[in-house]
């Protein structure tokens, strides 16, 4: 016989006196695992659609005003190329997509457009100090869950949703919607801009911002065609939702002291306060747990031990030292918690992947590094609220032995 | 051997200080089998638990062995219990949710030996007493002898040189009650001593000396008989 087979049998034998104390615990931690792992799911899917209306972060020169985000760049102000050094050679934890800009007037056929000059990623990669600082080892794509077996987006479309374009040379153009309906312009066909022709290589889906009425060309072309130097009028960036809650913003600020730093922040304040609020929940249940659960297992082994005193006096008259009395309390307090950490881990689950679908609107899997939590949270609970009850235990008169009780 | 020098102790019961032991010296020798008697709340238990380390003498010593008991710490004093004594209870004290193996166990798991000598011993004793058949049996599946057989077993486990009997047959009708003090003057011919606090002056008759415990003081200390032991009906004692 071992001290676990004498706290099994004991615990057997009387389940039901423990069924309370085991079903707080269970009840406590079921439901902050299920709110925790809802959480997790509705922040990634937040994050999914934050990036899905593409760049969340503006780069522009001091003085701009911000009235339209979409239009944003097109203020006549520059600020320096290098301020993409800048960034691409900082260690700021979230930049997923840099995107220089620089924007021009451009009149054609009586209309006026906007010629819009961007850098494809191809470029970031060919420049060997952006490369250096390893802009292109940070994690892609990061806040998003990847829709498994989802194909890659056509490249015209990776410009309308992320902002960014893999190649274009240094002579094609991309057409938006409304330039293209508006001039009659098809993809292969040529234009002519500020004395220099263009390829047409798409025409962009509507979009429903000023971007419909831009001509896309290359970054350095824009900048040759301007005669400014290699200035740009904003940099968009698609941040990491949760970098953003972080404060990546006012990092930016930091380390540009001469621009100025913008976020969707309605979106991203909300972001940060359903965060918030779930955080808060989880405290407020973690904090019920830990009292009510806490309570309900101290008042358990308190009256075990107090039912108990005799056999308690017993074991120490047979020789138990008070070492061998407060273990076997403890061990008992163990297997609880135990018990209830994987159970209320079990029912927390299924509770989320049963219910989250329809509380938040998303598929919620199971998270398995909550188990190791909820099995940390309910022995600790456990083991803390037994601590005194064992003690007392452990320190009882033998001479309860001979008395009649 | 057992000592007490003088020892005196005191406590209070339903709002009345009780001398339980006045200055008491007395000396058990090895081999000896002894009956303590003495009115109800005379104290006679309390001749137990300070012989068996589980309760202070006000002032005094108590000796086990040559060895002050009550200059050890309790764990000390726990070791000296496991080693030394077997105990055995009038309610028997069986604990409920093992069987009757287990129980027998208990103080062998306590001396941390294997659970192969464990189970062995266990079993060798429980055969000893008859119960050979009842090994798997809990408490509540025994009669109230078989209970006290099981607790005489567990008593033996750690073979103590010194058994600590309290009202031993209290709970007994008198046919149990007679095997039960045959096995132990069994046990004390095999020279473990004995210390036994009884109300039956039967029982009492079994040991070779009978201590008479009254108003905490020792009245008479000699070899008892049945006829000098017999009690007026009614003395509650």
């Amino acid at each position: 016989m071992r001290l676990k087979t004498f706290v099994c049998r004991e615990v057997f034998e009387r389940k039901n006196q423990l069924a309370t104390s085991f079903v707080a615990i269970l009840l406590g931690i079921s439901v902050i695992v299920a709110v925790k792992n809802i959480t997790f799911y509705s922040e990634k899917a937040v994050a999914k659609e934050l990036d899905a209306l593409g760049a969340n972060i503006l780069i522009l020169p001091k003085s701009a005003s911000l009235q339209d985000y979409y239009g944003a760049d097109m203020q006549g102000e520059e600020f320096p190329e290098e301020y993409v050094t800048r960034l691409a050679a900082s260690d700021l934890q979230g930049l997923d997509n840099l995107s220089p800009k620089l924007s021009l007037p451009v009149e054609l056929s009586g209309k006026r457009f906007t010629l819009t000059g961007i850098l494809p990623t191809n470029e970031f990669q060919a420049k060997a100090a952006w490369q250096g600082a390893g802009i292109f080892s940070r994690p892609q794509n990061c806040g998003t869950v990847d829709a498994p077996g989802a194909t890659a987006e056509p490249p015209k479309e990776t410009l309308v949703r992320k902002r960014v374009i893999s190649t274009l040379e240094e002579n094609q153009a991309l057409v938006g919607a409304d330039v293209g309906a508006a001039l009659g312009i098809k993809e292969g066909d040529t234009l002519t801009l500020l004395n220099k022709p263009f390829a047409v290589t798409a025409v962009l889906p509507a979009t429903g911002t000023v971007d419909d009425s831009r001509i896309f060309a290359h970054l350095h072309t824009v900048q040759q065609l301007a005669g400014k130097g290699p200035v740009l009028n904003a940099i968009e960036i698609l941040g990491c939702c949760d970098q953003i809650s972080k404060g990546l913003v006012q990092k930016i600020n930091t380390l540009l002291p001469e621009a100025k730093v913008v976020t969707i922040t309605q979106i991203v304040d909300t972001q940060i306060k359903t965060n918030k609020m779930m955080a808060r929940l989880s405290l407020l249940f973690l904090a019920i747990i830990v009292l009510v659960g806490g309570a309900s297992i101290a008042n358990y082994m308190y009256s075990n031990v107090f039912e108990r005193r005799k056999e308690i006096g017993t074991l120490m008259a047979l020789g138990a030292g008070s070492g061998v009395v407060l273990k076997m309390f403890l061990l008992k307090a163990l297997l609880l918690g135990l018990a209830g950490g994987v159970a209320g881990y079990v029912l927390g689950t299924a509770i989320a992947v049963i219910f989250g679908p329809r509380i938040a609107g998303v598929i919620v899997l199971p998270m398995p590094s909550l188990a190791l939590w909820a099995l940390g949270v309910a022995v600790a609970i456990s083991l803390m609220s037994s601590y005194f009850p064992a003690r007392q235990a452990a320190r009882l008169d033998p001479a309860t032995a001979l008395q009649e009780i | 051997m057992l000592n007490m020098q003088s020892v005196s102790k005191s406590y209070r019961h339903r709002g009345k200080t009780i001398t339980a032991l006045n200055d008491v010296t007395l000396e058990i020798p090895k081999g000896d089998f002894v009956s303590i008697v003495g009115p109800s709340g005379s104290g006679k238990s309390t001749f137990l638990l300070m012989f068996g380390g589980m309760l202070s003498p006000a002032s005094g010593s108590v000796l086990v062995d040559g060895q002050s008991l009550y200059d050890l710490n309790s764990e000390h004093r726990a070791a000296v219990r496991r080693e030394k004594i077997g105990f055995v209870f009038q309610t028997f004290n069986l604990v409920p949710y093992l069987t009757a193996l287990e129980n027998v166990q208990i103080p062998l798991f306590l001396a941390k030996l294997s659970d192969k000598e464990q189970k062995e011993r266990a079993t060798a004793l429980l055969e000893r007493v008859g119960l050979g058949d009842r090994l798997d049996h809990k408490p509540s599946e025994l009669s109230v002898g078989q209970q006290q057989r099981v607790a005489l077993a567990r008593m033996l486990a750690n073979d103590p040189p010194i058994i600590l009997a309290d009202e031993p047959t209290g709970n007994l009708d008198p046919e149990t009650s007679q095997a039960i003090l045959d096995f132990l003057q069994e046990v004390n011919k095999e020279g473990r001593t004995i210390v036994m606090v009884t109300h039956d002056m039967r029982a009492a008759g079994t040991a070779q000396r009978t201590l008479r415990l009254v108003d905490g003081a020792i009245v008479n200390g000699r070899k008892a008989t049945s006829q000098e032991t017999d009690f007026p009906k009614g003395d509650d004692v």
